[in-house]
């Protein structure tokens, strides 16, 4: 069993990582900043322009299972380096016939799709239960984008093929980004968001969730890797080159529970306020980098809340959860489980 | 499991000089140095029982000395730093 470790973020320019015997060594400016051993980490995610890794610390990572990814500052991915291809190629033949093979594609997809609309409506009946009574118009928003997305999750799972399924995907989405701000206390007025905008990001709630997306791709795409799959042969989303389109699949069940919820947290709990954000003269809103390294943080802290997975019915970490269903997904490629069982958040 | 890692290593001869070099390469593959020959790993037992046969391996049991105490899993509230030279929290956010 893949056990939660530590993820070592590095924000700082000029940053050299390379390889001291069994560690990895940030040096700066010729000095030693950080010196962590590798099997105490899975994953290395650096977040600046100016940043490079010895091939010794590639190979190394490589060979102990951590990740390595390279992002700009404000999140968008690099590049990732990998060793040889490792895993089971007998999976991932069986993973490429299904993908071609439109009606596997949708019975993984659905669920997918039903799952994430599911985990979308949770957070709004959440916002509904806790502090829904506040005011009657948000009261009322809530309870219309929750209404309207219920039957959404049922047509998702008998959709009769994925184009179909991506148009209830779309609708979906873009019914709970109107009434996502709706779920801030307290601070609507500062924080209005008008559906969903991104490359660039809009307004400051679009540049959090961009950027939380971001990590969550670090995280599914690793953990799919590390299962045998490949990240870039989906089901619901199509191939393209360069596209991770299995962690993007992987990523949906995910967004809303661990995501979004991230955001409403560091907003509502007012760990980040408008002063956090800057706008560029083209209309792109920007993390300043003080408040990125609050969102990294808490990131790592939602990562190490326990909870109980609810169709393994095991003590996991949020961490892990990425890797349990990419698991899964490998048991059901395997012919070991009947359905894809989506996560699905309480 | 936490562990905390004690030695002292007779440096009277040159070989002696090596192993205490060793010694502290073999602690610093496993965890962070917290003090000039005191260390602090988080390993698993598999990852102990590797260190430990590569420790015994580099001292001379007649001359040097090496101390393991088990802090256990819950070892965040067993742990406390006053002084210069903190140290990171392997569970905590690892930033730079």
């Amino acid at each position: 069993m893949r056990r939660h470790l530590n993820t070592l973020f590095v924000t700082l320019e000029g940053a050299y990582l390379k390889k001291d015997g069994a560690a990895i060594d940030i040096r700066h400016e010729g000095k030693s900043r950080l010196r962590v051993p590798l099997h105490n980490l899975d994953g290395i995610a650096c977040f600046a322009w100016d940043c490079s890794a010895s091939a010794a610390l590639m190979a190394a990572c490589a060979e102990a299972n951590v990740s390595l990814s390279f992002h700009n500052p404000n999140g968008k991915f690099l590049a990732a380096s990998n060793g040889f291809t490792t895993g089971n190629v007998l999976l991932r033949r069986e993973q490429y016939r299904r993908a071609d093979r439109e009606e596997d594609c949708l019975a993984i997809a659905s669920h997918l799709v039903a799952a994430k609309i599911a985990n979308s409506r949770t957070n709004i009946q959440r916002a509904l239960r806790d502090h829904g009574t506040k005011s009657i118009d948000r009261m009322d928003t809530l309870r219309m984008t929750s209404d309207a997305l219920y039957p959404k999750i049922r047509s998702a799972l008998v959709a009769e093929d994925v184009d179909s399924l991506r148009g209830i995907e779309g609708e979906a989405a873009a019914c709970y980004f109107l009434g996502f701000s709706s779920m801030l206390t307290g601070c609507e007025g500062e924080f209005a968001m008008k559906g969903r905008s991104r490359r660039p990001a809009r307004d400051p709630i679009n540049a959090l969730l961009s950027l939380a997306y971001t990590l969550l791709m670090h995280d599914c795409r690793s953990a799919l890797e590390s299962c045998g799959l490949d990240p870039q042969c989906g089901f619901l989303h199509k191939d393209r080159p360069g596209r991770p389109s299995l962690a993007l699949d992987l990523m949906e069940e995910f967004r809303a529970c661990l995501a979004d919820r991230l955001v409403l947290t560091l907003i509502n709990r007012k760990q980040i306020g408008r002063g956090d954000f800057q706008k560029e003269e083209s209309g792109a809103v920007l993390l300043k980098e003080a408040a990125r390294k609050k969102v990294y943080a808490a990131w790592q802290e939602r990562k190490q809340t326990e909870i109980l997975h609810p169709f393994l019915n095991e003590k996991t970490t949020v961490g892990l959860l990425p890797h349990l269903q990419a698991r899964l997904l490998a048991r059901l490629l395997r012919g070991d489980l009947d359905g894809y069982p989506a996560y699905l958040q309480k | 499991m936490y562990v905390l890692i004690a030695y002292d290593v007779s440096t009277k001869t040159p070989s002696g000089q090596r192993r205490l070099r060793r010694v502290a390469k073999a602690c610093l593959d496993y965890g962070q140095r917290v003090q000039n020959s005191v260390f602090e790993c988080k390993v698993d037992p598999a990852q102990l029982v590797d260190l430990k046969t590569r420790l015994l391996s580099i001292i001379n049991v007649d001359t040097d000395s090496i101390r393991i105490y088990n802090l256990g899993s819950n070892w965040q509230r067993r742990v406390e730093h006053h002084g210069a030279k903190e140290s990171y929290d392997v569970d905590g956010t690892l930033m730079v």
